[in-house]
């Protein structure tokens, strides 16, 4: 069967099963196991309230204990596993990564990532967001900054492989040098500084998300103390750092830690760049060079990604939950 | 705010003009590839596409004429350079102009054109801009004809044949079918499930409700690599394997929480006279959602559907993982990443092509949609 034939037959079933599964449930609950009539009608009532929510949930629940509750636990006893998975090895796998100087690259890396990405593309998404807002073709600005959210990390790679190209005939930057007549480079093989290199491409496309949120946060900001500010003499500077940074704090925040959570799970900017060459590798990448060839160092190394977001997670549920008090 | 005093229209135009450097500088990577794509691949090698308008100056090589006349004790071949059999079908156009020639390859454009260079075998040669050359020897010239280089000033050529090469020969119209494939149900499955989970955890009250948008908010973080060798395996056992069944499932269970979480937050928001209105009807819960809540959270379904579009599209991560890596499952993400660039690595013009499909319709996705998206991203990060 061809496989766009199964994906439209795969949707019917997907859509039909869904409707027929909330619509049938409902009936036998309702009709059959606590009908609404009868000596014991009030208590039937309550029973099935009880349990429909149950009903509307359980799908739900189903897919993501099976997709994101039992790999977690499960990628954690796989880890302690060693190659072919038959013998219980402790923390083998943990050992042998932290004697792996890829991997300590790696993790520092990773750190730059995490530092260097989100911080710029939070800042330069506030300065755009700032500059564009009352521009009369501000939204036109911000579309097409944002634009590059649509694009896939591969895409994205290419588009600045053509930038990056050591060729001063492809390379915009290597055109420039020589031009000037400096030495051509090429930037993705630099030690050290071609980090920075790859990490630009992902800036370049989070920039525009950072811009996004800030930008309705700023608008957001009440008109009066914005006013009250120019009164007493405030400069657009001032305005800025003192008066409308503060009040969106909370936003700067929330963008900062998605970004960040973005950042420590991208492999593919890596992977089509450099392939992890040249000191490049972060985790993500350097899991990939594990997996189909050993489950076992590939599973440490999500696991080591989950402790490293597991800050982020927590904070984040504190505040869902202070957010619903 | 317009009319503060004085320093007003210097910083508006500082503004105007910062942001016009942005805008630039953020495009400049897009429009170069875009350009690139409608190359002729020996013009993008010898220039820049940041030129790409005007013309340029590429080597070539050819033979003249075999048939030598004889004048006096000298033998000569005359002709044009552009009518050659080597280069002949070039220069159909014929706008080009020589600006060098030689006869070595080492330096193929030696001498200007229309002076005169020496030969290896002690003959003279002159190639005039327009193409016409002349040849002279003392003896006899072989019967295959002299070699000769010559740069020339090409018009710059745009074509589709990178399209047409990337569509037809490559197996990238089978990867874009792969990818569309993978998509459409990955992006319609979740949304329905996540739609009764969300008005259940936002209109129904139950013991544990609070623990369980808890735990969907701590999923949203997952990192996705945790769950690719337990779900593999798993996909393995239950006979499954990597296919594009095990991929839709993949792609559903990773969507749900983020669809669930926003379309929570959207429900939430709905005004609860309606709803209640429609309970003391006599409407069941059944026929609430159905009736009401499906209908008035189209934004946030949109938002979500355009959110999982752009993620499945364009995702590399899991299509290696849960797909097989023949030619026949892979979809263009995986196709670039793993075969284009090893095997067109060189080839410029078939990259940008390439890259430019598979952008293509999320960027159109992007440009029509971007309202719902926007709203989405409001809704799931600023609370």
């Amino acid at each position: 069967m061809s496989p766009l034939l199964q994906g439209a037959l795969t949707i019917l079933v997907g859509v039909f099963g869904c409707v027929g599964y909330f619509y049938a449930a409902n009936l036998v609950l309702d009709k059959f196991i606590f009908p609404a009539k009868g000596p014991h009608t009030g208590r039937n009532i309550n029973r099935a309230n009880a349990v429909r929510p149950w009903l509307f949930l359980f799908p739900a629940i189903f897919a993501l204990s099976l997709y994101l509750v039992y790999p977690v636990i499960g990628s954690l006893i796989r880890s302690l596993h060693n190659r072919a998975g038959d013998e219980f090895i402790g923390l083998g796998n943990y050992a042998f990564l932290f004697s792996d100087p890829t991997f300590l690259t790696a993790l520092f890396n990773n750190a730059l990532w995490a530092l260097v990405v989100p911080a710029s593309a939070t800042f330069l998404g506030l300065v755009v967001a700032q500059l564009t807002d009352r521009l009369s073709w501000g939204n036109i600005a911000k579309s097409l900054i944002f634009m590059p959210m649509a694009i896939s990390f591969v895409g994205a790679s290419l588009i600045w492989k053509f930038v990056y190209a050591g060729d001063p005939d492809i390379g915009i930057i290597n055109a420039i040098r020589d031009n000037f007549g400096w030495e051509l480079v090429d930037p993705v093989q630099l030690p050290f500084w071609n980090n920075f290199f790859l990490m630009a491409i992902l800036i370049w496309i989070q920039t525009g998300f950072a811009m996004v949120i800030l930008s309705a946060a700023l608008r957001g900001i009440p008109e009066e103390t914005v006013e009250a500010a120019i009164i007493d003499g405030a400069g657009p500077l001032q305005l800025f750092f003192k008066i409308k940074v503060p009040q969106i704090m909370g936003t700067i925040v929330v963008v900062w830690t998605t970004i960040t959570i973005l950042v420590l799970k991208v492999f593919d900017i890596v992977y089509t760049m450099t392939g992890g060459n040249f000191g490049t590798d972060i985790l993500p990448s350097y899991m990939m060079s594990f997996m189909f060839r050993d489950d076992g160092r590939a599973t440490a190394v999500a696991v080591v990604i989950m402790i490293v977001v597991l800050p982020v997670m927590i904070w984040n549920i504190r505040q869902a939950r202070q957010e619903m008090r | 705010m317009e009319n503060i005093a004085g320093q007003n229209n210097t910083l508006k135009w500082a503004v105007n003009i910062s942001v016009v450097l942005l805008v630039v500088a953020w495009l400049i990577p897009t429009v170069g590839l875009f350009v690139s794509s409608f190359r002729d691949r020996d013009q993008i090698t010898a220039s820049g596409w940041w030129v790409a308008p005007f013309s340029v100056e590429l080597t070539f090589r050819t033979r003249g004429d075999a048939t030598p006349t004889q004048d006096g004790d000298l033998w000569v071949i005359e002709g044009n350079i552009f009518d050659t059999a080597e280069v002949a079908e070039t220069f159909e156009s014929g706008d080009a102009t020589i600006t060098g020639f030689g006869v070595t390859a080492r330096a193929p454009d030696e001498f200007p054109a229309g002076t005169e260079g020496e030969t290896r075998d002690g003959g003279l040669l002159t190639v005039n801009a327009d193409g016409s050359y002349r040849f002279t020897s003392t003896e006899e010239p072989d019967d295959r004809g002299p070699r000769v280089y010559f740069a020339a000033e090409t018009p710059p050529s745009f074509t589709l044949d990178n399209y047409r090469t990337i569509l037809t020969s490559d197996n990238m119209d089978r990867a874009f079918i792969n990818t569309l494939t993978v998509t459409i149900p990955a992006t319609i499955i979740p949304i329905l499930i996540a739609a009764f989970a969300a008005y259940a955890l936002a209109w129904m009250e139950f013991p544990g409700r609070g623990l369980l948008i808890a735990v969907i908010v701590g999923l949203l973080v997952v990192p996705l690599q945790l769950a690719l060798v337990p779900l593999l395996n798993l996909h393995n056992r239950i006979g499954i394997g990597q296919s594009f069944v095990g991929i839709w499932m993949a792609h559903t269970g990773f969507g749900l929480p983020l669809a669930i979480y926003l379309l929570r937050n959207y429900m939430v928001g709905l005004p609860r006279d309606i709803i209640e209105g429609a309970k003391v009807d006599g409407a069941t819960d059944f026929q609430i959602f159905t009736k009401i809540i499906l209908p008035l959270s189209f934004p946030a379904l949109a938002s979500f559907a355009i959110f999982q579009f752009l993620w499945t599209w364009n995702d590399l991560l899991v299509a290696k993982v849960f797909l097989p890596s023949d030619d026949a499952s892979r979809v263009m993400t995986v196709k670039i990443a793993d075969d284009l660039l090893g095997s067109r690595g060189g080839d410029w013009g078939i990259l940008a092509t390439a890259a430019f499909v598979s952008i293509g319709v999320p960027v159109l996705v992007f440009f029509t949609m971007q309202r719902y998206l926007v709203r989405g991203l409001l809704a799931g990060s600023v609370k």
